[in-house]
């Protein structure tokens, strides 16, 4: 498959790149990547993989655009009010470039649906609200090997972390279960500056776009976290013997607790 | 003795436990943190019995659940 006058063009500043060049850039339009959750994270890591010629982008969620959202949404516009997320999303990423595809899938994800959601994407974003949507996503990657990009947001602080099977602890392995409901403060109840989405997602997006074009080193085996009131960033390593530090995950679990609704 | 916590030297008294540690760095949510010393992590069963020895490095992991 070549490149076309236009893509050149239009991918120019990755094809330039040592790290990425014209063989990287088809990489890109070749791959698959899904996005769990179109807000806070989901918002700028879509914008940027829709820019950077991901060919096939999903994005799954439930919800409607919110007034409140807009504060840190960046992909949904005043006008999209009351639209599903995931349209105005798709709105967006195809006026930014139409050579992406964007596969919408408006519903919530759960135990029942989660493995057939993922099972066509080579990475998922995790750009969820709450704990057992985190947790769910990261036994379903577990269990169908599947790499992946964990990150949280609250108030002037972020982290993230890459998930590559074999290659170092999963998210579970970390923080073993969800903590119970209102056991550890939400964004909705302790708020979050937006642009912290802006540099989060955006490093989710960096990891993706390494993952598939094979440039660098993954966030794999370290957690990074970002404090911007000491404006602070630390790439903490994480505990690694080779294999998971819990019990084979044999089944998906809905665990009950729902934050931050509608944020 | 000197430790290094969260990336920061400092003098801690000898024999100090993780539980002991988590309450001096005011641990926002101290049941559901996570602890590593020198790159293993601790039970948090253990953080009472488990004392800190001269030079260990620790950190503490947070849950972080935003992200819309």
């Amino acid at each position: 498959m070549a490149l076309t006058n236009e893509q050149l063009e239009r991918y120019s500043r990755h094809i330039i790149l040592k790290g990425i060049g014209s063989r990287g850039q088809k990489k890109l339009l070749a791959a698959k990547v899904l996005i769990i959750g179109a807000g806070g994270l989901g918002a700028p890591a879509a914008m940027y993989l829709a820019a950077a010629g991901v060919g096939t982008i999903g994005i799954a969620d439930a919800d409607e655009v919110d007034l409140s959202n807009l504060q840190r949404q960046i992909i949904h516009s005043t006008g999209d009010v009351g639209k599903p997320k995931v349209q105005s999303a798709k709105e967006t990423m195809q006026e930014i470039n139409p050579d992406v595809t964007v596969v919408t899938h408006h519903t919530f994800v759960s135990a029942g649906n989660i493995m057939d959601l993922i099972k066509d994407y080579d990475f998922i974003l995790d750009g969820t609200d709450n704990f057992p949507a985190k947790f769910l996503i990261n036994d379903a990657c577990v269990m169908a090997e599947k790499p992946f990009s964990h990150a949280g947001i609250i108030r002037f602080q972020g982290q993230l972390m890459t998930y590559v099977p074999g290659h170092g602890p999963c998210y579970r392995c970390v923080f073993k279960q969800p903590p119970p409901k209102d056991a550890v403060p939400t964004c909705s109840q302790a708020g979050v500056v937006g642009a912290m989405g802006g540099v989060i997602g955006s490093l989710q997006a960096m990891e993706a776009i390494k993952y598939i074009t094979g440039a660098g080193e993954l966030l794999v085996g370290h957690l990074l976290t970002y404090d911007a009131l000491k404006m602070e960033f630390r790439k903490i390593r994480l505990p690694w013997n080779g294999s998971h530090l819990h019990q084979e995950i044999t089944r998906l679990v809905d665990y009950e607790q729902k934050e931050c609704g509608g944020i | 003795m000197k430790i290094t916590v969260a990336g920061t030297s400092k003098e801690v008294t000898e024999g100090l436990t993780v539980a002991q540690l988590i309450i001096d760095e005011q641990v926002e949510t101290p049941d559901y943190v996570t602890v590593s010393v020198n790159d293993e992590f601790v039970e948090s069963g253990a953080f009472k019995t488990t004392k800190l020895r001269d030079g260990d490095s620790v950190e503490f992991l947070y849950f972080m659940g935003g992200g819309r």
